[in-house]
């Protein structure tokens, strides 16, 4: 069994960070140089780690599967990133975003993390503006913000509907000087197939030239992994197409625990499915729905033009049923609704799994051109995708998975279960608990690899003699290499008949029938028969065509796809196991009268963190009881 | 879930360059593409095309692409000649088959530059952009150092101006659409957007110079004001940016040609 310990100082909760700060050990400056890092990723925690780190002297690789570090998909995020700067006068605070967040997370995250989380919120605005971020700035020159679900103040600041991009090149561009600085070997096109546990510690990674083929074996003092979420084991998501599971997957293989698979973030505004060719879901920012109002008709089966209902007989649900709120209700509230609505029959558009999201009343209180200022740009991706104009009728909009909270478990310094290992951003599980708010990955991305892993990293290494890591021709990195090379083998040598994107669709609707924003008993069991059924079909009569020695998207596929399999299994199984509702998990058994989730904090108030026993093998569930120190566990109300 | 199924499909044929690596010889192949709904989108349909290539055991084609929303700049075909093809202000995987009709030819190849190698098929090495940021497409700012972020109020036109070029998503398509293959637009977009900003002054002499100078030395070729980079751009940025760069870069060789380079410019990593 694994052992964890999350580190978490102890003090007041509003002191532990700084507390932390000035006990753990430090790395003497000329000693740094002799200490390599090896960071996986370059999305915003990837990159602002890298760089981070190279500024403080640490020897730094970093290795990308894109072909440059500018095309990770934090790019693609639209809407803002919350700090509590309180710049509005508006009652914002350090607490306040502390209490938002870890009640948005239905009170499944660690407390002492996202507090901190708060307190760096902060700094990163700072930082952000000083690297020449143009955040939207009010005529008087200030910055602006907004409001997002989940809040009552407005701490978002955002870039037009660009903010991932604007943050993401912020973060590019100071790896880029470090790059030039010779400070970051940056290594594109190079995907991670395997971790290397030396001792008992991460020391190295095994790397796929994607563009070569060439597979080569790096050793170093620490591993970082900020290789974002798994939403594409349910094929349909607004990932982009490359985001895999891939690296996190194999550690957890090497033994880092996998932390509450099953929390999965379903956001409510994307546009719907249109076809079984589909290979992607658009999202549509949620900062649409601070004009927007969502709404439904009244009588199921009605197949009226939007326009040709009149105002009685139509449902404006969210603001029915969470009147303090509205429309901007966290997300896994506004998706479950949604989703009952289609189920009853009142759903729209031509499959029926659509509601309307409309901006009739905000055009005539504001006018189309200040409606076009705000949201221009959403409405033209809309037009583009589905060639309908917003400005005439509303938008139809569907649930899509978007995110997801689980990931690698880490402690409070964001080390793994095995040392030398450490994970952030997206990629570990440690500061949404089951729902993440609107406008708070951004944040947590750049907090991870800004201003904390710079400090808490130093707390291992200083642990680390310097020079001892081990040669990367060790019989460790030797034997993952070998087995990094057999699988490639195997899957070139299948010569089945199924491409691989026929099992990842197969398995994306299982996931999305059996695990996605309802969940029963009898369906998890289903899944728990359903996928290895599939993943014995996949490895006997999957198709990979060309070879192992060139640019092989196929492979590089397969490779992916053989991942998400072993995942979606484990997601069914930590669903299953979990017999209570929160946040973006939604146990049909679990609920009260009015639908909303019915947690059980005596049985379930704790991390499920799996631990990998081998192939085939039933993975052990271990615990980490989540101890509220200072806050209440209590029922979330949006009402 | 299907198609509305008032939704006509329709064939079209496609016809690819095929490129088994960067030093072999490539050429255009044509495959039939059947079935098709104008609601897929360009990359859904390439994705179709190579499944049944897959089935039939020839090798897919292989296409750049990633967030399938137009900000990641991965995607870069040149569909029928126009990079990123016939719609205005979209990436690749912005375009939809309901730009097409049935019975078309579509031609479909690589962004072709000197600069950007083809790796295979439609894929290229666009690593010469990447290198141009390296060499001073940046603000120095260490983390923790900054100050209070509303301690400079930046006029809102200046911080629009900014925002207008910094959307640029580092595709390629205005070098691919210039017959020169320069990669002017790209530059001074980023050029454009930190020197228009307070923070991005003290380094501005010194980053327009550096950039301009990477980019003539990786095999881009000079402007001759054309404009068909602005054309071809998925996010429009503005021309006008180019004259901005142009005269950036007059100041900054002026200034730097009468300025003693300071004997010791210390031990910082930049
Ligand atoms: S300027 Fe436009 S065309 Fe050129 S790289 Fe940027 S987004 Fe692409
Ligand atoms: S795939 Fe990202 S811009 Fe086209």
């Amino acid at each position: 069994m694994a052992t964890l310990d999350s580190k978490i100082p102890s003090g007041p909760l509003a002191d532990k960070w700084r507390k932390h700060k000035t006990e753990i050990k430090l790395v003497n400056p000329a000693n740094k140089r002799k200490y390599e890092v090896i960071v996986v990723g370059a999305g915003l925690a990837g990159s602002s780690a890298a760089s981070s780190l190279a500024d403080l002297g640490y020897k730094v690789k970093c290795f990308v599967f894109h072909d440059s570090p500018r095309r990770a998909h934090s790019i693609a995020a639209q809407g803002g990133i919350n700090a509590a700067k309180n710049y509005q006068n508006d009652g914002d605070s350090v607490h306040r975003l502390f209490y938002d967040t870890l009640k948005g997370g239905d009170y499944r995250a660690r407390e002492a993390n996202v507090h901190r989380l708060a307190e760096v919120s902060v700094n990163i605005i700072d930082q952000c503006v000083a690297q020449g971020v143009p955040f939207a700035r009010e005529y008087g020159g200030l910055l602006a913000n907004r409001s997002f679900g989940g809040a009552q103040v407005s701490r978002t600041f955002y870039a037009r509907g660009q903010t991932g991009q604007q943050l993401l090149l912020g973060a590019y561009s100071a790896l880029s000087r470090m790059v030039g600085a010779g400070a970051v070997d940056l290594h594109t096109n190079s995907e991670m197939l395997d971790l290397v546990v030396v001792g008992g510690q991460a020391k190295g990674v095994i790397i796929r030239n994607l563009v070569t083929g060439e597979i080569s074996r790096h050793s170093a003092d620490a591993v970082i992994l900020a290789t974002g979420g798994y939403g594409n084991v349910f094929n349909l998501s607004t990932y982009a197409r490359g985001s895999n599971t891939t690296a996190i997957w194999r550690a957890y293989k090497r033994g880092a625990c996998m932390a509450n698979p099953c929390y999965t973030q379903i956001h409510p505004t994307c546009i719907p499915v249109s076809g079984d060719y589909q290979s992607k879901l658009t999202l549509m920012s949620e900062s649409l729905r601070n004009d927007g109002r969502i709404w439904a008709p009244k009588k199921a089966g009605d197949t009226r033009a939007p326009a040709a209902i009149p105002e009685s007989e139509r449902d404006y649900y969210l603001e029915r049923l969470y009147p303090s709120f509205g429309n901007l209700a966290p997300r896994d509230i506004a998706s479950r609704a949604a989703k009952r609505i289609c189920d009853e029959g009142r759903g729209v558009g031509s499959t029926g799994l659509g509601v309307y999201l409309d901006f009739a009343d905000a055009i005539n209180r504001l006018g189309e051109p200040a409606v076009r200022e705000r949201y221009g740009n959403l409405f033209d991706i809309y037009h583009e995708i589905t060639a309908e104009s917003a400005y005439k009728a509303p938008m139809r909009i569907y649930p899509a998975v978007h995110y997801t909270m689980g990931g690698l478990w880490v402690d409070y310094n964001l080390m793994s279960n095995i040392p030398g290992l450490f994970v952030l951003g997206e990629a570990n599980f440690s500061d949404h608990g089951a729902n993440r708010l609107g406008a708070s990955a951004l944040m947590q991305g750049l907090a991870d690899g800004y201003f904390v892993i710079p400090y808490t990293i130093g707390d291992y290494l200083a642990g680390q003699k310097p020079g001892s890591r081990p040669a990367a021709d060790a019989p460790e990195f030797r034997q993952a290499e070998a087995d990094v090379r057999g699988q490639t083998t195997r899957f070139l040598a299948t010569k089945g008949k199924q491409p691989v994107s026929h099992f990842h669709k197969k398995l994306g609707k299982i996931m999305w029938d059996r695990c996605g924003m309802a969940r029963t008993k009898a369906g998890l069991e289903a899944a728990l028969q359903e996928i290895p059924a599939l993943r014995e079909e996949f490895n006997a009569s999957v198709n990979v065509p060309g070879s192992a020695d060139t640019l092989n998207q196929s492979l590089e596929k397969a490779g992916r796809v053989a991942d998400f399999l072993d995942l979606g299994e484990l997601m069914c199984r930590d669903a299953l196991t979990r017999e209570e509702s929160c946040g973006g998990h939604f146990r049909e058994e679990h609920q009260y009268p009015d639908g909303e989730c019915k947690r059980d904090d005596e049985k379930f108030g704790h991390v499920a963190a799996w631990e990998y026993q081998g192939e085939g093998k039933t993975p052990v569930r271990n615990t980490e009881p989540l101890n509220y120190e200072f806050t209440k566990m209590s029922l979330r109300n949006y009402k | 879930m299907v198609a509305a199924s008032t939704l006509k499909t329709f064939s079209v044929t496609l016809r690819v360059w095929r490129q088994a690596g960067p030093a072999a010889a490539g050429g255009f192949v044509d495959y039939p593409a059947k079935d098709i709904s104008p609601d897929m989108s360009f990359l859904e349909m390439l994705d179709v095309v190579n499944d049944e290539l897959t089935a039939k055991g020839i090798e897919p084609i292989a296409f750049a692409h990633d967030c399938r929303e137009g900000i990641c700049g991965t995607c870069s075909c040149t569909i029928n000649g126009k990079p990123h093809g016939p719609g205005k202000g979209v990436a690749t995987c912005q375009t939809y088959m309901r730009s097409f009709s049935d019975g078309d030819t579509i031609v479909v190849e690589p962004f072709r530059a000197r600069a950007f190698p083809v790796v295979k098929d439609l894929v290229t090495d666009r690593a010469a952009f990447d290198k141009i940021q390296q060499s001073g497409g940046f603000i120095t700012a260490r983390a923790g150092s900054a100050p209070d972020a509303n301690a400079l109020p930046i006029p809102k036109g200046d911080a629009d101006l900014a925002m207008d070029a910094a959307q640029c998503i580092g595709c390629g398509a205005c070098v691919a659409a210039c017959k020169n293959a320069s990669a002017m637009l790209f530059v001074s977009a980023k050029v454009g957007h930190l020197g228009l900003l307070p923070q991005g002054q003290a380094e501005r002499d010194r980053r327009v110079l550096a950039m301009v100078n990477t980019m003539d030395t990786l095999g881009f070729g000079s402007c001759t004001n054309q404009y068909e980079c602005s054309a071809a751009c998925p996010k429009l940025i503005s021309h006008d940016f180019i004259a901005r760069m142009n005269r950036d870069y007059l100041t900054a060789s002026l200034r730097s040609a009468f300025k003693p380079a300071p004997a010791n410019t210390g031990g910082g990593a930049a």
